[in-house]
């Protein structure tokens, strides 16, 4: 098994997931097997390639710095749990 | 001899000296935002009016890199004299908070923008090099505000207008060793992006933020002790106060034998103290990885050559320029620096001289240098007004035609500062100031006789102790005919007149 139970929870800490001891089982058998599955692409001899973190050769694509007109607010706040002046109105964070 | 009976006494004995690292976030005068185009004019826009599924972070959208924000970073990399890798890219800092729409932040992880750059501050007259570590590119979150009705309901408002406003984050090296070599720091970087018209550097209102680390020494060590991280600093007398209070804070710490615990603290400006803040100490995973939706960039030397040779004047050139063009004493050419805009005010006065003798307007400009850092100032500070506001009343013309009047022999010296305050409120010139009031200066001699008599003969004291040596009596009587005058007394006609009078040389 590539991953600990340990693991798993402090994941499911990290995404605000509420997982049972069931689930922290079942998803501690999928997430390993889906490495294992990665595990398989380490294989490849890379030595001589050099690292890369994009598959498509594209460089320096920019958007010239021009606004464009924004949504209107009422799609904005379309799927706002509950709203209050403008804004979505949510649980209070505490600083 | 047990250890802690060691640290004991070299608490004692030891002396400690600070070491203080800055970390800079400053939004980009963009049009737009970072990633997307909704407009980054939001300051005073309605809440979520500048928002679009980027900026939200709804599902399968896609970001694009901001080209202004590029060039605008890649100038301050090098106006701060940093290298620029030849590579760069965008990485994805994971973590969760209600004003991080996406849930991740896309920032710079391994490979940004500048590195190793530096910037020069004046530390009582001489000069000193703080590192730069790194500076690259981010973006701003969202507002949160946070209400509590009378019911006793407590909730909090999101408003995505500054979600994803381009954010510059620039580090420096731990080289500041007192809260005054961290104020002269920020002072200078944000007179650099200032010039550079990348930012507005405003700290009240956010656009320029500073989070801190401090930790302390004994001197002559290199090793670092637990270091601390200081926040909510919003002023840059905010950033004075909370260093010199922490600095204070870990030396009596470790004099009554505490450790220094290695943490975040938050600045409590109204009480003075910073206070240990532990609650996000679970969340430092940030799981970066390369930004998958954004291709990386490629700096070709061209490209950072055409950058670096259009880079507009900086404060050191401009510092150097004002003491070889107008001999202006070195703390004037460096108070005046600090602000791009007292610059431009100070150009365009001494730029209407231009016809003037180089002695008559090195003198001129050290006359408009005094008026900016003195009376000048001190309105602007008491009015809370800023000189870029206030040069549409006293515009350079209107400065100039008061210093005129002063030089000519028009306005006393004394009375120029009135008329200086009038022309701050009504934006009116000196000239007319001067006729409506009746403020002509006084050079009559007859007249000023005349006033000095009646002045000497109410005095006689002060005549008395004047002529058995007391040379502040003489001051004193003098003082007396200008308030005589109103203030219009030529005071120099009023000195010789009164020497005479009284059998002076």
């Amino acid at each position: 098994m590539k991953l600990s139970k340990d693991e798993v929870k402090h994941m499911a800490l990290l995404a605000r997931l509420g997982l049972s001891e069931d689930d922290i089982e079942k998803f501690q058998h999928q997430l390993s097997d889906i490495l294992e599955n990665f595990e398989i692409l380490n294989q490849v001899d890379t030595a001589n390639l050099p690292p890369t973190a994009q598959s498509i050769s594209l460089e320096n694509v920019f958007r010239p710095d021009e606004p464009y007109p924004s949504l209107p607010v009422n799609e904005v706040l379309a799927n706002a749990p509950d709203e209050e002046d403008n804004s979505f109105k949510i649980k209070a964070v505490l600083e | 001899m047990p250890q802690r009976g060691v640290i004991a006494i070299l608490c004692d004995v030891v002396n400690y000296e600070t070491v203080i690292g800055l970390e800079v976030h400053s939004q980009l005068l963009t049009k737009s935002k970072m990633y997307c185009a909704c407009s980054a004019d939001y300051a005073s826009a309605l809440p979520n009016t500048h928002v679009c599924p980027v900026c939200m972070g709804m599902p399968g959208v896609l970001p694009t890199i901001n080209q202004r924000a590029i060039e605008f970073t890649l100038m301050t990399a090098l106006a701060l004299n940093c290298s620029i890798p030849e590579h760069a890219k965008f990485d994805r800092k994971n973590y969760p908070y209600p004003d991080l729409m996406k849930g991740y932040q896309i920032s710079q992880y391994d490979a940004p923008v500048g590195v190793k750059g530096y910037l020069v501050i004046d530390v009582e007259g001489k000069k000193k090099k703080i590192g730069i570590t790194r500076l690259h590119l981010e973006e701003d979150v969202a507002k949160l505000v946070h209400r509590n009705t009378p019911e006793g309901e407590t909730y909090s408002l999101v408003d995505i207008n500054r979600a994803g406003m381009p954010l510059m984050e620039i580090v420096s090296e731990p080289d500041m060793s007192s809260p005054e070599e961290a104020r002269l720091y920020l002072v200078k970087l944000r007179a650099i992006l200032q010039y550079l018209g990348v930012s507005t550097g405003n700290m009240e209102e956010g656009s320029f933020r500073c989070d801190a680390n401090i930790s302390i020494r004994p001197v002559g060590t290199t090793e670092y002790l637990s270091k601390v991280e200081v926040k909510n600093m919003n002023s840059f007398r905010a950033v004075y106060r909370a260093l010199e209070y922490e600095a204070q804070r870990q030396r009596d710490a470790l004099a009554s034998g505490e450790r220094i615990v290695q943490e975040t603290r938050g600045w409590v400006d109204d009480k003075g103290v910073t206070v240990s803040q532990r609650s996000k100490e679970y969340a430092h995973d940030y799981r970066y990885f390369p930004e998958p939706d954004l291709p990386p960039m490629a700096f070709s030397r061209e490209m950072v050559q055409k950058i670096e040779a259009e880079l507009p004047d900086l404060p050191e050139k401009i510092y150097d320029d004002l003491i070889a063009e107008y001999n202006l004493p070195p703390y004037d050419a460096e108070v005046l620096t600090q602000s791009k805009h007292y610059v431009a005010y100070f150009t365009t006065s001494i730029g209407l001289k231009s016809s003037m003798s180089t002695s008559d307007r090195q003198k001129r400009a050290k006359t408009i240098s005094n008026w900016l850092l003195g009376e000048f100032t001190r309105l602007l500070n008491a009015k809370n007004v800023k000189i870029e506001e206030a040069k549409d009343k006293v515009t350079p013309e209107n400065l100039s035609g008061l210093i005129d009047l002063v030089d000519k022999g028009t306005l006393s010296g004394p009375l120029s500062k009135t008329v200086f305050e009038e022309m701050f409120n009504s934006g009116k010139p000196a000239g007319i100031i001067v006729e409506e009031k009746g403020l002509v200066q006084i050079s009559d001699t007859s007249e000023i006789s005349n006033i000095s008599d009646k002045v000497i003969a109410e005095n006689e004291k002060a005549v008395t102790d004047y002529r058995a040596g007391k040379e502040q009596s003489l001051t004193f009587i003098i003082g007396q005919v200008m308030k005589a005058s109103k203030g219009k007394a030529n005071p120099a006609v009023v000195r010789q007149i009164i020497l005479d009078k009284l059998g002076g040389k």
